[in-house]
This record gives structure tokens, sequence and C-alpha cells, in this order.
């Protein structure tokens, strides 16, 4: 398959950036869009000139590394899955692919496609932990937990903080992270001596970071790769006002 | 400052505050609204009727001037606290996509801020024309009725209101779905039921004032 990239180029944080066509000719269907990427930057650098920059680690999902919007949606075009997982078979030969990074004043473009995404990491200092006795491991089963309630708490954590929600959102907003962070201790007993103080602490910083509101688009909804659910950010909100309410 | 104020003012200083501060705003002028389209629509049970309805709403005097600062205060919330928002949602990405392809956000979600806007401009037209009477005279605050037949029989007026009223139905398409969630009052299983509360509301309140301007025009245009 032959393809036209539209990327954005920006060689470091202070270079103003702009859109450059690149040619990614003999890709093969079942490459990733990562693998593409990695065939195209080995021409790039065969001919002396600079490879994309785009972050990358685990390549199978899990890890929350890497994305970039695609054709303008993050992580391109399938919904739950992130740009490893998009496969070059759901492109038709021939097309001209945008690729661009999360745009969001918070996260400011390092090159290229890399963004500073330090934005949501400074989040989870401000209240992503809990209070544990620490020494030997606890037993496992001494704290009961109903399972609708486990696998609703499971279903926040499995947020990997890749950012596309921020990218997706009209209003660069952080809420649906935010909200799976802050619901995934809070539905918890163990989240329970925090509760409050933590939600507080990490709207602040949020807030603080340069992020916009949320204006309920569902647009990180629809982008996110672990399909977390709209609904979260109607229970930060409640714990937000319950926060507040109890103090 | 005594301690509440302080984490109220925190509280409302935060995005997730304001957008408490719109969705309880917007509830109070959705009720308004769906309580002043029910008064109105007396206007097909004939003049009479509607003139009786409006002289009632003048003879609460105290009580409608309270329920008037209240709806005052309340747009000018909504009106305030949106704009805040809007600019720090413009000012959350200096630098735009070359290209978006939206996902699940509709044309209300995206146009609010100017929807808004728009129905805050068609309030003020509505109120000189049809409470203060200054902008069509001639006009008879005695008898609303003529008043109103009068203005929807003219195609521009009746044009502006049936595009105002469009306006609203996309406003509240997506504002009482949002609503919902900055009350933080939502659940998964609830999504379609809100989805469709939200849809039955805007085409509601759309089709029925739509009814008043679009039945009084074709039933005075000239044969």
């Amino acid at each position: 398959m032959n393809f036209t990239l539209r990327v954005w180029r920006q060689k470091d944080a202070s270079d103003p950036g702009r859109m450059v066509d690149h040619r990614a000719d003999g890709i093969i269907p079942d490459m990733s869009f990562l693998e593409m990427l990695d065939v195209v930057n080995q021409k790039l650098i065969e001919k002396g000139e600079e490879p994309i920059a785009f972050d990358h680690d685990c390549r199978e999902g899990i890890c929350g590394c890497c994305g970039a919007v695609v054709n303008g949606t993050a992580h391109g075009p399938l919904p739950a899955t992130t740009l490893c997982q998009l496969y070059m078979r759901h492109f038709r030969d021939g097309d001209v692919i945008t690729i661009e990074p999360w745009r969001a004043k918070a996260f400011p473009v390092l090159r290229d496609l890399c963004v500073d995404r330090g934005a949501l990491d400074r989040i989870m200092y401000a209240g992503g932990y809990i209070t544990v006795r620490t020494g030997s491991a606890a037993e496992a089963n001494a704290i009961p937990i109903p399972k609708p309630i486990a696998d609703r708490a499971m279903d926040a954590a499995a947020c990997i903080g890749c950012g596309a929600c921020v990218a997706a959102c009209p209003n660069a907003s952080p809420m649906l992270f935010l909200s799976a962070k802050v619901s995934q201790y809070a539905l918890l007993p163990q989240g329970q001596p925090e509760r409050e103080l933590r939600v507080k602490k990490m709207v602040a910083v949020a807030e603080a970071s340069g992020f916009g509101a949320c204006s309920v688009h569902a647009e990180c909804e629809g982008v996110c790769p672990k399909n977390i659910k709209l609904t979260f950010i109607s229970k930060l909100n409640r714990e937000l006002i319950r926060a507040h309410l109890k103090s | 400052m005594a301690a509440s104020q302080t984490e109220a003012l925190s509280f409302f200083s935060t995005t997730i505050g304001k957008k408490l501060i719109m969705s309880i705003t917007g509830a109070i002028l959705l009720c308004f609204v769906i309580v002043h389209m029910l008064g109105n629509l007396q206007v097909f049970a004939g003049q009479a009727k509607l003139n009786a309805y409006a002289a009632f709403l003048q003879s609460l005097g105290g009580v409608l001037w309270a329920f008037r600062a209240l709806m005052l205060l309340a747009v000018l919330l909504h009106i305030y606290t949106g704009l805040t928002l809007w600019f720090q949602n413009r000012a959350s990405r200096p630098i735009r996509y070359h290209a978006f392809t939206p996902t699940k956000s509709t044309i209300s979600s995206r146009n609010m801020m100017l929807l808004g806007l728009a129905l805050g401009f068609f309030v003020v037209y509505h109120i000189l024309h049809l409470t203060l009477g200054k902008v069509h005279p001639p006009f008879d605050p005695a008898d609303v009725f003529t008043n109103v037949v009068r203005g929807f029989s003219q195609p521009l007026i009746a044009g502006a209101y049936v595009l105002a009223m469009i306006f609203l139905g996309l406003h509240l398409y997506h504002g009482v779905w949002s609503m919902f969630q900055s009350l933080g009052l939502t659940a998964d299983r609830f999504d379609r039921a809100r989805r469709g509360l939200a849809t039955l509301v805007a085409v509601a309140l759309t089709a029925g004032n739509i009814s008043m301007p679009v039945a009084i025009f074709i039933s005075n245009m000239p044969r």
C-alpha cells in the first residue's frame, strides 16, 4: 500500500512547526500505524533526513505511551484502539493521512508528535495514592468488596493515561482522565481515608495546568482506547460537591 | 472570611463549580420556558382567554417582579459563567488542529455559546416587542392577543420567532443532556433515557412555540 502522510514537523519546543508531506510506500496492510512510521523513518534516515519523532513503548495497547491525532481523530478512526493497535488495512490505498500531535496548552509539543504529558503526572502526584501500613502484605481477603463495585473500580482503573481524552476534547479538558483516577480510589474502601482531600487536590492541580472545562461533548468517550465512560465525569462532579459539603 | 465562605469560593472557582452554576441556572430557565409556552398556548383558546391570562399575571404585582428578578439573575449568571468558561476553553488549545473529525459531539454541543448568545439577543427583542411594545407599534398593553396576532402576521417577525425557537431547541438538546452530568446525576443505565428526555424537551418546546407564529401567520395570509 502507498500513502501520503501530512505530518506535523517541529524541531523543538521553540520551533513554530508546520505540516510536511512524506511518502509512505510499500506498506504491508498488516503493519501497525507505528510500524508504518518506522518504515517511513528508516527511509528518512537513509536519505540523511530527520526521522519523525513519536512516543511509543509497549506497542500492545496497554501502556498509554503512543498517540497522535490521525485524520482529525485521536488514536485514529477505530474506536477503543490505541495508535499502536491501529493497522494499515483500516486505510485505503493511496489515502492522504493527516498526523498531528495532541494539541493542548497543557501538553506543549516537544518535537514532531511528542508532547509533554507531565500535567497528567502532576495530577497523579496530587492525589493518586492511598494510605497503607507498609511492611508485611495485608491478607488479600481481609477487606470484602462487592463484585459490582470492584468491577466499576476496574472500569475506571483501566485508564492508561494516554491523554487522548484531552486531545479529542474541543476544550482540551482532562475530565475523563481525572474522573477515572478519582473514581478508581473513591469506589474502594482503601481509597476512603483521602477521599475528600484527593478529589480537591487533583482538581486543583488539573485546573492550574491550563486545561479547559467539560462541556459534555463526549468526544473523550468516543476516542478513549479503554472505553472509559462519560458517566465517570458525573461521578467526579459528585465527589467534588460531596467533598466541599463535608468540610 | 468564614471557612464556609472560602470553601464555597474555592468550589465555584473550579470549572466543575461553574458548570454546576450553568446547570442550576439553566434548569431554572428551562422551567420558565416550559411554563411560558404552556401559558402562551392559550392563544389558541382565543382573545378573551389569553388576555384574561395576561391580566392575571399583571395582577400578581410584587410576586411578578420577584419572579422577574429571579429570571434576570439566572440569565445574567448563566451568560456570565458561560462566557467565562468559553474563554477558558478557547485558551486551553492555542494551536488548532488542521483536521478535526467529531466522534460523538453534536452540532448543538459545539455551538452552545453562539446559540445562547443568539437566544440572549432574541429575549431582548422579544421583551421589546411583546412586553414593552417598543419595536413594532401600534401596541396595546391591555390586548396581548391583538399584539401577538398583529406581529405574527408579518413574515419577517414570524420568521424571526421561528428561527429563534429552532435555536432554543438546539440549545436545549445539548443543555438538558449535559445538565444532568454537571449535577452529577447520571448513570450508564440511564444514558439512553437521558438522551431521549433531552430530545423530547427540545422537540416539544420548539414545536409548541413554533406552532403559534406559524398558525397565526398562515391564518392571516392574504387570500
